[in-house]
């Protein structure tokens, strides 16, 4: 299992904060950033548009993450827009 | 080193916050001290309220990672990082950086520093609500990422 997050604008768009995904919705033995990207774009246009922005930020396990970021099971996976504290 | 990040919805005591910075090292000579305020108007309306959300865990680790940072760069007694979370009203402080040095120049800069890398990188999002009921996500600035790289050169 694998848990996927988003927030934000994100959270909002998507009308979801936490997603699990098996081993039955995604091939975890070689998944990194970029494959589970493709496999949650499948699930419309919303997704896609997120998944694909150019400024969308990924962690894996709260640290930063780029596309080729190995993901396996247990892993805590993050997609959030540019930030806006301080 | 003592270094302090809190991430919640309670205020903070700008004083008190000072007084405890000062008490780690009888070598310090300088506190340098920002606090981040909620404006009451952004780009052309009135804003009411504004929310703040974060990811808890990670926003703690990533300010964490930057005040280590800011310690191998710059020689700290103490820092102290407090950003606040929920809703917040103008005028109501949102974020506090605080550092001790023996010296003025390393406490401004790693105080700057620290403060450049958390509006960069650290998880947190601001929602506000305006005047005329609008919600809205606040952008992220393109200054801000120009203030952060003049670390990296």
């Amino acid at each position: 299992m694998i848990t996927v997050l988003f927030f934000a604008k994100y959270r909002e768009l998507l009308g979801t904060a936490k997603i699990s995904l098996s081993a039955a919705d995604i091939d975890l033995t070689t998944c990194t950033v970029a494959q589970l990207k493709a496999s949650l774009a499948e699930r419309g246009a919303l997704w896609r548009d997120v998944l694909a922005a150019e400024n969308t930020l990924c962690a894996v396990n709260q640290d930063l993450a780029g596309d080729d970021t190995p993901i396996s099971l247990g892993d805590e996976v993050a997609f959030y827009p540019p930030v806006t504290g301080g | 080193m003592s270094v302090i990040v809190r991430v919640g919805e309670a205020d903070f005591d700008v004083g008190a916050e000072c007084r405890a910075l000062a008490s780690h090292s009888r070598q310090s000579g300088a506190i340098v001290q920002f606090v981040g305020l909620m404006r009451d108007s952004n780009q052309g309306d009135d804003v009411l309220t504004m929310e703040l959300e974060h990811y808890p865990g990670m926003t703690e680790r990533c300010i964490t990672e930057i005040v280590n940072r800011a310690q191998q760069r710059w020689p700290l007694f103490a820092v102290t990082v407090i950003h606040r979370v929920g809703v917040l009203q103008p005028q109501d402080q949102i974020v506090f950086v605080g550092v001790s040095a023996a010296h003025r120049l390393d406490a401004f800069q790693s105080c700057e520093f620290i403060m450049d890398y958390l509006k960069t990188e650290a998880p947190f999002w601001k929602k506000e609500c305006t005047l005329n009921g609008e919600q809205r996500w606040v952008d992220a600035r393109q200054t801000d990422q120009h203030a952060r790289k003049r670390w990296q050169d």
